[in-house]
Formats: structure tokens, C-alpha cells, sequence
């Protein structure tokens, strides 16, 4: 394998190392401040209980979020050093940003939040909670844009092969980053909702029947059946998004080979490069022209037309863009029928999380990874779908990559994946010991802090 | 911006100077909480506890300053980032690999069932001694112009251990101030130990900096530089003659001058960082790239430095409001 494939898969494998942890910590932060602000205002411990629980998955993502994080920010350097020096005008001040505005906040916050509970007034810690989940969802917001940027460049202009800036508020408002930026802050909430509805169902399932565990199992199934029509009404709106400006990466998508009306919805197919063919079809006829053009007879674009006049595709690899998307649309239609059929049942038997039954309470625990899934296969979608191009139109992929031998990169990537595997392994096995812990009920402890407010330990 | 002249000259001093900023911050601050890592062998199960406690609420926040540096070079000299960077490919990613197995060592050792724990202080040992050793090697290297050579790995392997011991004293003066009783003798041994490989490591540096570049030479032993620069290299001298005077007589019953050589270790690492500052200006890459040819636009580092006045002295504020939260002797980490 040369350094572009290698240092490719490295890349590709940091990026999605990292995006686990941000996407738990992103939504987590405000569920955490949900779950303080009601047990301030109720004054009852089942609140505390759920914080309590949460924030320990909270310390423990936000630390394997910010490690594999640094990673990431040295990555443009080592292996990808053609990308700032081109296009370094516009994603330095973006990242710098990110930076400044984003993860100072969190990271100092982060602290008075975890240990400062009787360190401090209420009301700063109140704060703290506050000022970490926004941070968290800043960081969101500076590196979404120059994903965003990367997909639709806007407001900028070639000088000599390097890119300056011409219009700061269209670089930051570029076309796609309202889309990108609303979709991945609902995969977000939908990632938390499905983990937190899944590791109660887990503790409901081993005996917790405590008051703690009904409350977050109700809040997840709620929050996941809230936000999944949204999501999916985003996303449609997303794939618009991107119709207009990367239609090629909709015809990936779609696996329509053919530019022309009444396209079908693949359900299933094998898309095969070589043909320039698709095998084993499922269908829906007049699917995806109804879906992307709001019209039977509606004209979508096919793979056919990103074709150099010599035969090589100018369009990215059909195949996993195809089954990504997929991957992604699947689960979030599994997302849609468990909790909707959860909140049903909640509403019609009137008798709350006790009224689920066994086999749907077993559905929810390996959804508790669902968003994981979603989000990769999204990003995977988006990414690839991008290719050859690293910034639309503006530079390619291989244009940025580093004169690094191969062999140092194939046995850098050797050790991350190996401290990766270990480490997922190491995270997934702690929040299932986390949760038999807690359902073995270590009572929580009400102390009497300086301040006078109740409050409980935390080991 | 045309407001104090060329912006193609201010521009790259200023950033270069916010860079080194953060790195001598990033130094001193992540230099203390790797150094206990790195100290961690030599202390009980109880005693590991309370020095985990010491930098709890610290190290996230300590390791961002690597993040605004790193970024820094990044945004300000994308060329100069994309050649440090690849040279140094190896080292970083060692660093990396070590700055992840600490950073999530924290968490799970507390988390993991208890039969774990000894495999996660391990790895906490483990990471911060990669990180340490990995970036002396850098710096190593990076004096030696980025070459690679039988003689500058063998130097930049003297750096890495030196810039190693550096750490665990700044790291041992660190829980001089933060511990107490038994544990808190054990630091002020830590730190005698530790006083003799800052003495080397800054001897060996001043003496192969100047050997390696003619212009260093220069830059230090000419008329009337030398005489302006020579208390640079006095004040170190007393300095660590001081530290050696204080860390006899600590701990003290009252637990005053507890401070001092945690003080003076900043100091010192101060002093140092100008003394390589000084050697390197105006070369970014070392006799390769001056700030001035690899800076980028100046709209866009115009737009950073805008933000960077708001926010800069923001940071310092809420950093200053957690040191204080706290403060004192560090106790059992609880999230009550
Ligand atoms: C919980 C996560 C999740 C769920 C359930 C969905 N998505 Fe998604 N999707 C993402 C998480 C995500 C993401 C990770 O946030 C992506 C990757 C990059 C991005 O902008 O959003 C994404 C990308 C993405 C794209 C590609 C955008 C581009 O071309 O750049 C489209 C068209 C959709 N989504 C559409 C959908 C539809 C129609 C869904 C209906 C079920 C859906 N997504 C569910
Ligand atoms: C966080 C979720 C993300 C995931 C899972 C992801 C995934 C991927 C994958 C799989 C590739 C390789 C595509 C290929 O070569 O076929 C890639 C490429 C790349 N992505 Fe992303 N990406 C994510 C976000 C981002 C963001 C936020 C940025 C911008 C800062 C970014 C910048 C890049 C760059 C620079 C490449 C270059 C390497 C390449 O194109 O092969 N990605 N990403
Ligand atoms: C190439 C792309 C990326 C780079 C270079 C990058 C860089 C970083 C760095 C350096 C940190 C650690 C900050 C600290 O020290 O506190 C971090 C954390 C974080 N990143 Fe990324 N990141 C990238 C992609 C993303 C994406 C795609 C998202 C989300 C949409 C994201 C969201 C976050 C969040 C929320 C944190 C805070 C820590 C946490 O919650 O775990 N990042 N990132």
C-alpha cells in the first residue's frame, strides 16, 4: 500500500476513533444540566441519582474524546501538511477558534463540574454544567463549519495556487453548514438518547428497579422518540442540500448510473464499478425521483455523467457511499419503530417503564450503540462521497498528502489501532461494570455540605 | 491593521511570540502533571491517590495549552507546521500514543473494577513517560536543525531523559505544595534527586546549541551580547543554588516557603525557554525558515489576533478561578 491509501485508512480511523466520544459528550452535557436544573428545582434524589450515573459516562468520554482530539489537531501536520498550506487561511482562523472559544471552556469548566460540587456556590456549579455543555457544543459548531467549508467552499479566492479569504460570514455560512451542523447535533441527541435508554434497560433487566434507573429509561426512550422524525426530516433536507451542490455524491448515494426521470429507490442492490451496473435490485419504483425531487417524473443525476472523456470516474467509489447510506438510513428507521413503539406502549398501558415488555427492554441494550453506528456510516457517506476531492473543486486528496514513507505510516497506524481496539474495549466493558455497580445499589448518601443543600457521594 | 506598520513584520513577531507563550505555559503547566506520571513507581497505592487527586481538575485543562500551541504553528506558519511536523513524525506520534494512555488512564483507573486499577497506573506511568521522553527527543532534534544523524539522535536521546527528570522535579515541587506528612517528604526527596538533571540538562543544551549553529555562537559569545546576556545564565546559577538552600530545609512545620521551588522551578524553565527563544529567532525552522517566510496571510492571522485579545485574557481569568477552587492540599478527588 502507498502513503495516500495508508495514511487514508489512518485518517479515517483517528477521525472515527474521535467522533465516538464528542458525539456522546456533545448532547450528555445538556442532559447532565436537564437532570441538575430538575433536581434543583424538585429537590429529588432521583434526579441526583441519574446525575450521578451520567456524569461518571460523562468524565469518562469527554477524557477519551479529548485525548484522541489532540490526536486529530497533529494529524494536518504529520500526514497531511499540503492541506493547510493550501487552503491554511481559511481552516486556521476556524480552528483557531475552536480552540480559543471552545476548549479552554470546556477543559477548565470540565473540572469545577466533576470535583467542585462542595467546592463551590450552587449556583457556579450550575454554571460549570452550563458552560461545559456549551463548549462542547461549540467545538461542534468551528469544526462542523470547516467540514462544512470543505464540502461547499464559499467566500474565498485563489491567489497563486493558496486561498484567501475574501468573505468571513459566507466561509462560516457556507451552504451545507446549517444542514451538517443541525443533523449532526440531533445524531448527537439521538446517540444519548439510545445509550441512555439502552444501559437502564440493561440495569432494569438485571433487577435495578429503582427510582433512578424508571426516571433515565423514560428520559432516553422520550428524547430518542422526539428527536427521530426531526432527524429524519433533516436529513432529507441534507440530501437536498447536497443534490444541489455535490451530485454526484447523490448519485453514489442512490446507485443511479443514469441521469433521467422516474428513478427508483434501491431497498438493495450490489453496485458494481466495472459493469457501470447495478446487480440484485430491490426496489421501490419512482422512489428516489419522488424522494429527492419531490416528483415522479423528477430528473435525477446519475454516475454517468462525472466520467472523464478518457474513462476515469470523476465521481468517488460507488459502492461505500451506497451501503453506508443505507447503513445510516436503517438504523435510523429501527431507532424510529423501538421508540416509538416504547412511548406507545408507556402511553396506552398508563403504567410507565413497567409496562414495556422483556423482549423490547432486550431490543434497547444493543441499541445502546445504534448511534455510533448511524454517525459513522453518516460521516463515512459524507466523506467519501467527497473523494477524489479533499476541498470540492479546489484540491484533491492526494494533493495534500505528506512525503512520509510508507512503512513509518503503516506502523503508526498499526499502533493506533491496536491502543484503539484495546481502549473500546476498555470503555464499553467499564459503562456495563458502571451500571451492574449501580444496580447492586450502593445506597447513595445524603451529606450535609457547608452550603446546606443535600447532596450525595460520588464512589 | 496598517496601525503599527508593516503588517507582514508585527503580524509573525506577535504570533510567534503568543506561540511561544503557549508553549512555555504548556511547558510548565503539563510539565508538572506529566512529572508526577513519571514519579509514580516510587509511591504507594494510597500515596498514588492523593498525587492523581493533586492534578485531577488540572490536566485537561493543562493539556490544551499543547492544543493552542500546536494550533498556533498551524494557523500562523502552515508551512513551517507541515516540515516540523513530518520530521518529527515518529516522535510525535510516540507522544501521542503516550498523551492518550495517560489522559484516559485517569478516568478508568478510578472506574474499572478494582482488579484493574494496578494495569491503569501502569498506563498512566507508562503514557506520561512516553510523552515526556518523546517530546525532549523533539526538542533534541529540533535544536539540532531536524537532521537525523547518529550524533543528533544521540543528543536528542540525552534531551529526552533530561527533559524527563526536568519534569518529575517541577512535577515533585509541585506536590511539595499540594501534599503533606509523609508524602510530601517523599517529594522533597524526589526533587532533590531531580535538581541534578535540570543542572545537566541546561548545561548540555547551552553548551551543543552554540557547537551545532555558528550563528548561535554568535548570537551568544560576541561583544556586547555577551555581557548583556550573562545574567540570564547567573540568575539560573543562583537560582538552583537557592532551590538546593530551600529543599533542605522543607518541609517545614508551618509549611512556609512550601511554594518556593515550585516558584522557582517556573523561573527556571522560564529563563531557559528565553535563552532558546533568543538562540532561535527569527528561524522558525531552524537555518531554514525565518517567521517572516512562513507566516501566513495577514487578513487571516488578523482575524485570530482579534479574537485571541478577547479571549486570551478570558482563559487566563477562568484558568485563575479553578487554581483557586482548588487550592490548598489536595484532597480525595469525590464528584460530590
Ligand atoms: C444518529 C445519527 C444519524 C441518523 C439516525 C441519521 N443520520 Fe444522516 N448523518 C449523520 C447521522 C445520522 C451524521 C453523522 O451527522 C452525518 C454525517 C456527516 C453529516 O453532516 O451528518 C450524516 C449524513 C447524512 C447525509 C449526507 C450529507 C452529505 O451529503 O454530506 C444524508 C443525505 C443524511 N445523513 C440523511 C439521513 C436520512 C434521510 C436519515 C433518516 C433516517 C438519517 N440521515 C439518519
Ligand atoms: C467526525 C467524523 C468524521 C468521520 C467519521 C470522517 C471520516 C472520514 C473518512 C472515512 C475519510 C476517508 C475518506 C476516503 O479517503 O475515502 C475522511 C477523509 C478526510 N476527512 Fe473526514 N471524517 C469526519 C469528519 C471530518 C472533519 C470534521 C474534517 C475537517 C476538519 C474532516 C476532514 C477530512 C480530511 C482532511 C480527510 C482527508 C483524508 C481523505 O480525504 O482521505 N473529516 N474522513
Ligand atoms: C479533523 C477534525 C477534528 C480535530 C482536529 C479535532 C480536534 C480536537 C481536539 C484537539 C480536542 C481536545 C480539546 C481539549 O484539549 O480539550 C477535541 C475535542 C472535542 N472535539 Fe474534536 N476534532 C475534530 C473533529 C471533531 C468533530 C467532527 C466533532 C463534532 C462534531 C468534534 C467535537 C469535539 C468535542 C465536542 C470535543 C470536546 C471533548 C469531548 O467532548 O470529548 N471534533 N477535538
Amino acid at each position: 500500500m502507498d502513503t495516500l491509501l495508508l495514511s487514508r485508512i489512518q485518517f479515517g480511523a483517528n477521525i472515527s476513533f474521535h467522533i465516538l466520544f464528542p458525539t456522546i459528550t456533545i448532547a450528555l452535557g445538556w442532559v447532565l444540566l436537564y437532570f441538575k436544573l430538575r433536581f434543583n428545582f424538585s429537590n429529588d434524589m432521583k434526579w441526583m441519582e441519574a446525575y450521578r450515573f451520567w456524569v461518571k459516562v460523562f468524565a469518562l468520554s469527554f477524557a477519551m474524546g479529548v485525548v484522541s482530539g489532540i490526536t486529530m489537531s497533529f494529524q494536518f501536520g504529520t500526514n497531511w501538511p499540503g492541506f493547510m498550506e493550501t487552503v491554511g487561511n481559511i481552516a486556521g482562523p476556524l480552528l483557531a477558534y475552536e480552540v480559543l472559544t471552545a476548549f479552554f471552556l470546556e477543559a477548565v469548566f470540565l473540572g469545577i463540574m466533576l470535583f467542585g460540587f462542595s467546592r463551590v456556590p450552587g449556583w457556579l456549579h450550575t454554571l460549570a454544567t452550563f458552560l461545559v455543555a456549551f463548549g462542547t457544543t461549540m467545538s461542534a459548531f468551528w469544526i462542523l463549519v470547516l467540514n462544512s467549508w470543505m464540502h461547499t467552499p464559499a467566500g474565498f479566492e485563489m491567489r497563486d495556487g493558496v486561498a484567501h479569504a475574501t468573505d468571513w460570514f459566507a466561509i462560516i455560512f457556507n451552504p451545507s453548514m446549517p444542514y451538517r451542523l443541525a443533523h449532526m447535533l440531533l445524531a448527537s441527541g439521538l446517540t444519548v438518547a439510545f445509550l441512555i435508554a439502552g444501559l437502564s434497560a440493561f440495569r432494569w433487566l438485571i433487577g435495578d428497579r429503582s427510582a433512578g434507573v424508571r426516571t433515565t429509561l423514560r428520559t432516553g426512550l422520550t428524547l430518542g422518540a422526539m428527536l427521530i422524525p426531526v432527524q429524519i426530516f433533516m436529513g432529507d433536507l441534507h440530501g437536498l442540500n447536497t443534490l444541489e451542490y455535490q451530485p454526484q455524491k447523490v448519485a453514489a448515494m442512490e446507485g443511479n448510473w443514469e441521469t433521467g426521470p422516474n428513478v427508483p429507490l434501491l431497498l438493495f442492490a450490489i453496485p458494481d464499478e466495472e459493469a457501470r451496473a447495478n446487480r440484485f435490485e430491490v426496489a421501490i419504483p419512482n422512489g428516489a425521483s419522488l424522494i429527492l425531487t419531490h416528483d415522479p417524473d423528477g430528473v435525477v443525476p446519475g454516475l454517468n455523467d462525472f466520467v472523464a472523456e478518457d474513462g476515469t470516474a470523476l465521481h468517488p467509489p460507488v459502492a461505500p457511499v451506497f451501503y453506508s447510506f443505507r447503513i445510516m438510513v436503517g438504523t435510523g428507521m429501527a431507532m424510529l419503530l423501538l421508540s416509538w413503539a416504547a412511548v406507545g406502549l408507556m402511553i396506552y398501558k398508563r403504567r410507565g417503564v413497567d409496562g414495556l415488555p422483556k423482549p423490547l427492554l432486550w431490543g434497547l441494550v444493543p441499541m445502546a450503540f445504534s448511534g455510533w453506528v448511524a454517525t459513522l456510516a453518516g460521516w463515512y457517506t459524507t466523506e467519501i462521497g467527497r473523494q477524489p476531492w479533499l476541498v470540492q473543486g479546489v484540491m484533491t486528496t492526494e494533493q495534500a498528502v505528506a512525503d512520509v514513507p510508507a512503512p513509518m505510516v503503516a506502523s503508526t497506524l498499526i499502533a493506533y489501532l491496536v491502543v484503539y481496539a484495546l481502549l473500546l474495549t476498555a470503555y464499553i466493558g467499564v459503562l456495563f461494570y458502571l451500571a451492574r455497580k449501580a444496580t447492586k445499589g450502593e445506597p447513595i448518601r445524603p451529606r450535609v455540605p457547608p452550603s446546606g443543600e443535600a447532596i450525595v457521594a460520588a464512589e | 491593521m496598517y496601525l503599527f506598520g508593516d503588517p507582514t513584520v508585527w503580524l509573525p513577531v506577535t504570533f510567534a511570540a503568543l506561540m511561544g507563550f503557549s508553549i512555555l505555559i504548556y511547558v510548565i503547566l503539563d510539565g508538572f502533571d506529566l512529572g508526577v506520571g513519571v514519579l509514580f513507581p516510587f509511591a504507594d497505592g494510597a500515596e498514588k491517590d492523593r498525587m492523581i487527586a493533586s492534578i485531577g481538575p488540572f490536566w485537561d485543562a493543562n493539556e490544551t495549552w499543547l492544543v493552542l500551541a500546536i494550533g498556533l504553528l498551524l494557523v500562523a506558519f502552515p508551512t513551517a507546521h507541515g516540515a516540523i511536523l513530518t520530521a518529527l513524525y515518529l516522535p510525535v506520534a510516540v507522544m501521542l500514543i503516550g498523551l492518550i494512555l495517560r489522559g484516559v488512564a485517569f478516568e478508568f483507573r478510578a472506574k474499572a473494577p478494582a482488579p484493574h486499577k494496578r494495569a491503569w497506573n501502569t498506563a498512566f506511568f507508562t503514557g506520561s513517560l512516553m510523552t515526556s521522553l518523546s517530546q525532549g527527543f523533539m526538542l533534541g532534534l529540533y535544536i539540532m536543525g531536524l537532521q537525523y544523524t547518529w550524533a543528533t539522535v544521540a543528543f536528542a536521546g540525552v534531551t529526552a531523559v533530561f527533559l524527563t527528570v526536568g519534569y518529575s522535579f517541577i512535577g515533585a515541587t509541585w506536590l511539595i505544595i499540594k501534599t503533606d506528612e509523609a508524602l510530601q517528604l517523599k517529594a522533597v526527596q524526589w526533587a532533590k534527586g531531580g535538581i541534578w538533571g535540570i543542572v545537566l540538562g541546561l548545561s548540555a543544551i547551552s553548551l551543543a546549541s552554540p557547537l551545532v549553529s555558528p550563528r548561535i555562537f554568535d548570537k551568544w559569545f560576541s561583544f556586547p551580547e555577551a555581557i548583556l546576556l550573562a545574567p540570564m545564565p547567573l540568575m539560573s546559577a543562583a537560582l538552583i543554588a537557592l532551590l538546593w538552600l530551600a529543599l533542605k530545609r522543607l518541609p517545614t512545620r508551618d509549611d512556609s516557603f512550601a511554594w518556593f521551588p515550585f516558584a522557582a522551578s517556573i523561573v527556571l524553565f522560564t529563563l531557559a525557554f528565553f535563552g532558546l527563544a533568543y538562540s532561535f529567532y527569527p528561524y522558525v525552522v531552524p537555518e531554514q525558515l525565518t517567521i517572516y517566510e512562513a507566516a501566513s496571510a495577514p487578513e487571516s492571522l488578523f482575524i485570530i489576533l482579534i479574537g485571541t485579545c478577547f479571549v486570551l485574557p478570558t482563559i487566563l481569568g477562568y484558568t485563575a478561578l479553578a487554581y483557586t477552587v482548588f487550592r490548598g492540599k489536595a484532597t480525595e478527588l469525590r464528584y460530590d
